[in-house]
C-alpha cells in the first residue's frame, strides 16, 4: 500500500459540540482514533470582563465577578470581595464570615454537581446527569431563598454580605446536608462500581506531580495528582480557619483520581457546612467601612498605614508613584482550583487593574499535553476531568 | 520564610538588579530590571529554602502617563513546600516592547504570555508560540493598553472581520425579502 | 394457480407482518423513552394522549413533514439510498423470523446464516451515509460502525454455532422444537456461555449503550447520521430498532425456546398451556427489549479500543470455547 500520500485527518471539535463544557475549540489531528496533536482555541467567550472593570466602580466590579465561572457565582464574588478588603484593609464580622463559607462550600457542591452530571454524561452514564440534577435543584432553590438569585447571586458585599441568613434557611439546609452524604453515595454506586467506567478513567489522562505542579494546575485537578495544596488550608481566609475538614488527594493523577477527589471533596463540603452552621455567632453582617453603592462613587478609603518601601535607585523620582498604586493579590478555593484577583488601586473609586487568574484558563492549557496520544473518546474524558468552564477561561 | 527575608536573600544576589521593593498588606513585591528576568526568577525556583516551584500568574500592568517605562510585568511566585508566595515585577517600556519568556521554566506561562501578548502587546522573547489567544486573530490594537477605548467608538477601527459579517447579514436579510 | 395463491398468501402475511413490526416499532420508542425516564426520575413523555401514549404517532407526523435536507456538499446518490439500504436489509431478516408454529413468511431450513447475512448488510447502509455525509464526525463514525460490526459478528455468528450443534439445524423452527428435550424447554442452561457471548454481541451489534461508538453522542455529535434529517434520519432510527426487534427474536428463538412454554411451568399452571404461542414470544422478546433500555440507563459508554479487544480477546475465545465443549458433548452422549 502506498502510504506517501496519506496525511492525518483534522477534526475541528468545537466549539458547538455536545462535550467541550461551553465554546471550547479544539483541532485534533487524528491518525485512525489517535491523536497526533491537540490545538485548543479559546476566546470564544471573551467579554473583556478586566477592560470593563477598569470603567466600573469597586461596587458595580462585583456582578462581572459572577460571569466568570457561572456555576459557582458566590465563589467569585468573595474571592473580589476578598481583594478589596484587603486593599482596603477592612475586618469582616465574624457571622458573615461564616454565612460566606456556607455558601461558598453550597456553590462548591453544586459546580461539583453539574461536573459529575456532564463528565459522567460524556463518558455515556446518562443517568447520573438527572440524578445530580435533583440535589443541584435543591441547593439553587437554597441560593433563592437567601439570595434571590439562582446562579448570579451577586450576594457578598466587600465588608460582608448583603442580607442575613434566616431560620428557616438552616433548617432546610440541615436537611439536606444530612441526606447528602447517602446521595454522594448514590452516585458512586452507579459509577463507581461500574467496569467501563474504571476502565474508562483508570491509567487515562495521567499527569505527575512535578508536571501538574510546572503546568500551574490547581484545586482538585492538581490533588488528584498527588499534591497537598489548597488555598483554604494554606492562605485561610474567612471562616476555614475556624473549621475542620480534611484536603482529600489523590496519587496516580489519572482521570479517576481527579474523579475520586472531587467525590471526597463533596463529603467535606458537607462536613464543613455541618460545623458552620453550629457555630454560627450572632452580630453583624456587614462592616461599618465598607463601601456604599453611591452614584457618583466616591474613591475607596485605603489605609496606607503599613505600606514599606525600599528604593535602591537614585536617579528616579518614584517615591509617589509607590505610594499611590497599591496592589494586592487574594485567591479562594474555587471549586476549579485557585481563583485570584490581583488589583490594582489608584486611590479612585475604580480599579486601576482587576486582573482574574482564572483556574480554568490554566487548566485548558493542559489539554494538549493530557491529549496528544489518546484516543478521540479519551480527549472527552479528559476535558470532563480537568473541569473547565469557558466563562471563566475566557473573561 | 517572611517576605522581606527573601527580598534580603534577593537583594544580595542581585544588587544590581532590584529597582525597588514595596511591602503592603504583608504582601511584598520586587521591582526588577527586565534584563535579567529569567536569571532572578531562576534563582527563585532552584535556591533551597526559597523554591518557589509554582508560578500561579503572570500578567502585566499598564502605568501609561504615570511612570516610564510604561508595563509592568508581574509575576506571582508561590512555593507550595514553604507555604510563602512573591510578586516580582519587570518594567518594560514601550518602545521595543519586550521582555525575556518563562515558558521553559514553567510551562503554565506558555499560555499566560500569550494572553499578555494578546492584551498589551507585550512580545516574549523565546515564547514557542506567541499568538492571539482570546481575540481574534485579525484583531487591531491592544485592548487592556489604557489608551484603549472601552467603549467602541471605533468607527473605521472597528473589526475588520465582524463588519464583514454584518454586511454579509444584511446581504443575507435582503434576498429573504 | 398454486404460484399465484402462494403469492398472494404472502403478500397478505407480509402486510399483516410489516404492520405489526411497525407498531412495535413505534411503541419500542414509546417505551424506550418511558423506561429510561424512570430509571432517571423522570416521567418521560406525558403530554400527547394519557401518560404520552400517542407520541410515537405524533413523532412519526413530525418526521415525516419535516424538511428534507441534503446537504449541498454530499454524494447525492449514496447520500438519499443509504438509509434505504439499512432499512431494507432490517426488514428483510424478519422474513424467515418465525412468531409462533407455522407462523411465519418463509421457513427457509438456512433461517440463521440468512438473518446474520442480511443483518450484516445493513453495515453498508452506515459506511455510505458515513462516507456520503462528507463530514468527519459521520465519517469517523461510519469507520467505527465498520469495524465493530465487523469483529462483532464473527462473535456473534461463533456464539450461535454451539446452539446449531446442538439442533442440528439451521431452521429457525426446527431449532425451537428441538429445545422441548432440554431443560426448561430451552437451550438456555445447557449454552449459558453462547447466551453471554450473544448477548453482549447482540448490543455491539445494533450500536446500543455500552457499545454505541458509532453514534457516541458526546463525541461524534450523532456518528455517522449526523447530516440526516426529517425522514431519512428516522429511517436510520427505523432500522435501529428493527436490528434490536430482530436480535431479541434470534436470542428468543435460539436460547429462550421461543413460543414455547417451559414445561415445569405447565405442570405447576395447567390453565397457562391455553395462552398462544405467540404471547409467549412476544414477552420473551419483549424481555430482550427492555434489557437494551435498561443497559442504556445504567451503563457508560466503552473506548474503541476497548471494544474492540473485548470483541476479540474474550468474546471471540468464549465462543469458541463454548463450540468445543458442546462438540465434546455431543459426540460422547
Amino acid at each position: 500500500m502506498n502510504l506517501e500520500n496519506t496525511k492525518e485527518l483534522i477534526i475541528n471539535m468545537g466549539p458547538q459540540h455536545p462535550a467541550t463544557h461551553g465554546v471550547l475549540r479544539l483541532v485534533l489531528e487524528v491518525e485512525g482514533e489517535v491523536i497526533k496533536r491537540c490545538i485548543p482555541y479559546i476566546g470564544y467567550l471573551h467579554r473583556g470582563v478586566e477592560k470593563l472593570s477598569e470603567d466600573l466602580t469597586y461596587v458595580q466590579s462585583l456582578p462581572l465577578t459572577d460571569r466568570l465561572d457561572y456555576l459557582s457565582s458566590m465563589v467569585n464574588n468573595v474571592g473580589f470581595c476578598i481583594a478589596v478588603e484587603k486593599l482596603m484593609g477592612i475586618e469582616v464580622p465574624l457571622r458573615a464570615k461564616f454565612i460566606r463559607t456556607i455558601l461558598s462550600e453550597m456553590a462548591r457542591i453544586c459546580s461539583h454537581l453539574v461536573w459529575i452530571a456532564t463528565h459522567a454524561l460524556d463518558i455515556g452514564a446518562m443517568t447520573v446527569f438527572l440524578y445530580a440534577m435533583r440535589d443541584r435543584e435543591k441547593l439553587l432553590e437554597l441560593f433563592e431563598m437567601v439570595t434571590g438569585a439562582r446562579l448570579t447571586v451577586s450576594y457578598p458585599r466587600v465588608g460582608g454580605v448583603r442580607c442575613d441568613i434566616n431560620e428557616e434557611f438552616i433548617n432546610e439546609l440541615s436537611d439536606f446536608i444530612n441526606k447528602f452524604p447517602e446521595r454522594v453515595e448514590e452516585y458512586e454506586t452507579l459509577i463507581d462500581k461500574n467496569r467501563v467506567w474504571l476502565k474508562r478513567t483508570k491509567g487515562v489522562g495521567v499527569i505527575t506531580a512535578e508536571e501538574a505542579i510546572n503546568w500551574g494546575l490547581t484545586g482538585p485537578t492538581l490533588r488528584g495528582s498527588g499534591v497537598y495544596y489548597d488555598v483554604r488550608k494554606f492562605f485561610p481566609y474567612d471562616a476555614y480557619d475556624m473549621v475542620d475538614f480534611e484536603v482529600p488527594i489523590g496519587k496516580n493523577g489519572d482521570i479517576y483520581d481527579r474523579y475520586k477527589c472531587r467525590m471526597l471533596e463533596f463529603r467535606q463540603s458537607a462536613r464543613i457546612i455541618k460545623q458552620c452552621i453550629e457555630k454560627l455567632p450572632e452580630g453583624a453582617i456587614l462592616a461599618e467601612e465598607s463601601p456604599k453603592i453611591r452614584m457618583p462613587s466616591s474613591p475607596l478609603k485605603i489605609d496606607k498605614n503599613d505600606i514599606q518601601f525600599e528604593i535602591y535607585v537614585e536617579d528616579r523620582n518614584i517615591e509617589d508613584f509607590i505610594k499611590k498604586f497599591t496592589d494586592v493579590y487574594a485567591s479562594v478555593e474555587a471549586p476549579r482550583g485557585e481563583l485570584g484577583f490581583y488589583i490594582v488601586c489608584d486611590d479612585s473609586a475604580k480599579p486601576y487593574r482587576m486582573r482574574v487568574r482564572a483556574p480554568s484558563f490554566v487548566h485548558a492549557g493542559v489539554l494538549p499535553k493530557l491529549c496528544e496520544g489518546a484516543l478521540i473518546a479519551d480527549v472527552i474524558a479528559n476535558i470532563g476531568s480537568i473541569d473547565i468552564v469557558l466563562g471563566e477561561c475566557d473573561r | 520564610m517572611n517576605p522581606t527575608e527573601i527580598v534580603k536573600r534577593l537583594k544580595d544576589s542581585f544588587p544590581e538588579e532590584i529597582l525597588w521593593y514595596r511591602c503592603f498588606r504583608n504582601e511584598c513585591d520586587v521591582t526588577v530590571k527586565k534584563e535579567k528576568n529569567r536569571e532572578i526568577l531562576l534563582y527563585l525556583k532552584n535556591t533551597p529554602s526559597l523554591e518557589f516551584d509554582y508560578l500561579i500568574d503572570l500578567t502585566a500592568v499598564d502605568y501609561l502617563g504615570f511612570r516610564e517605562p510604561r508595563f509592568d510585568v508581574v509575576y506571582h511566585l508561590m512555593s507550595i513546600k514553604h507555604r510563602h508566595r512573591i510578586r516580582i515585577k519587570a518594567e518594560v517600556p514601550e518602545q521595543g516592547c519586550c521582555i525575556s519568556s518563562v515558558a521553559d521554566i514553567w510551562k503554565t506561562a506558555d499560555w499566560f504570555e500569550r494572553e499578555c501578548f494578546d492584551m498589551f502587546g507585550i512580545i516574549f522573547k523565546g515564547h514557542p508560540d506567541l499568538r492571539r489567544i482570546l481575540l481574534p486573530e485579525d484583531w487591531n490594537g491592544f485592548p487592556l493598553r489604557k489608551d484603549y477605548p472601552v467603549h467602541s467608538d471605533l468607527g473605521d477601527k472597528e473589526w475588520k472581520t465582524y463588519r464583514e459579517l454584518k454586511e454579509a447579514a444584511r446581504g443575507w436579510k435582503d434576498n429573504e425579502s | 394457480m398454486d404460484t399465484l395463491y402462494l403469492i398472494a398468501v404472502t403478500i397478505i402475511k407480509t402486510a399483516i407482518y410489516f404492520g405489526l413490526l411497525m407498531l412495535h416499532v413505534a411503541y419500542a420508542t414509546y417505551a424506550e423513552r418511558k423506561v429510561i425516564g424512570h430509571i432517571q426520575l423522570r416521567l418521560g413523555p406525558m403530554v400527547v394522549g394519557p401518560h404520552g401514549i400517542l407520541q410515537p404517532i405524533a413523532d412519526i407526523i413530525k418526521l415525516i413533514f419535516k424538511e428534507d435536507i441534503i446537504p449541498s456538499a454530499v454524494d447525492r446518490r449514496i447520500f438519499t439510498i443509504a438509509p434505504l439500504i439499512s432499512l431494507t436489509a432490517a426488514l428483510s431478516t424478519f422474513a424467515v423470523i418465525p412468531v409462533s408454529e407455522g407462523w411465519v413468511i418463509s421457513d427457509i431450513n438456512v433461517g440463521i446464516l440468512y438473518v446474520l447475512g442480511i443483518a450484516g448488510i445493513g453495515i453498508y447502509g452506515i459506511i455510505f451515509a458515513g462516507w456520503s455525509s462528507n463530514s468527519k464526525y459521520a465519517f469517523l463514525g461510519g469507520l467505527r460502525s465498520a469495524a465493530q460490526m465487523i469483529s462483532y459478528e464473527v462473535a456473534l455468528a461463533m456464539s450461535l454455532v454451539g446452539v446449531i450443534l446442538m439442533a442440528e439445524s439451521f431452521n429457525l423452527t426446527e431449532i425451537v422444537n428441538k429445545q422441548a428435550q432440554y431443560p426448561m424447554g430451552m437451550f438456555l442452561l445447557p449454552q449459558i456461555i453462547g447466551y453471554f457471548v450473544f448477548v453482549v454481541a447482540m448490543l455491539a451489534e445494533t450500536n446500543r449503550v455500552p457499545f454505541d461508538l458509532p453514534e457516541a453522542e458526546t463525541e461524534l455529535v450523532a456518528g455517522y447520521f449526523v447530516e440526516y434529517s426529517g425522514i431519512r434520519f428516522s429511517l436510520f432510527y427505523l432500522a435501529e430498532y428493527l436490528a434490536m426487534f430482530c436480535m431479541s427474536a434470534l436470542a428468543t428463538i435460539c436460547f429462550w425456546g421461543g413460543w414455547t412454554v417451559p414445561p415445569f411451568l405447565v405442570e405447576i399452571f395447567p390453565f397457562i398451556g391455553i395462552i398462544p404461542g405467540v404471547v409467549w414470544f412476544l414477552l420473551k422478546v419483549y424481555f430482550h427489549m427492555f434489557l437494551f433500555f435498561w443497559l442504556r440507563g445504567t451503563l457508560p459508554r466503552y473506548r474503541y479500543d476497548q471494544l474492540m479487544s473485548i470483541g476479540w480477546k474474550v468474546l471471540i475465545p468464549l465462543a469458541l470455547i463454548n463450540i468445543v465443549i458442546t462438540s465434546i458433548i455431543k459426540y460422547y452422549s
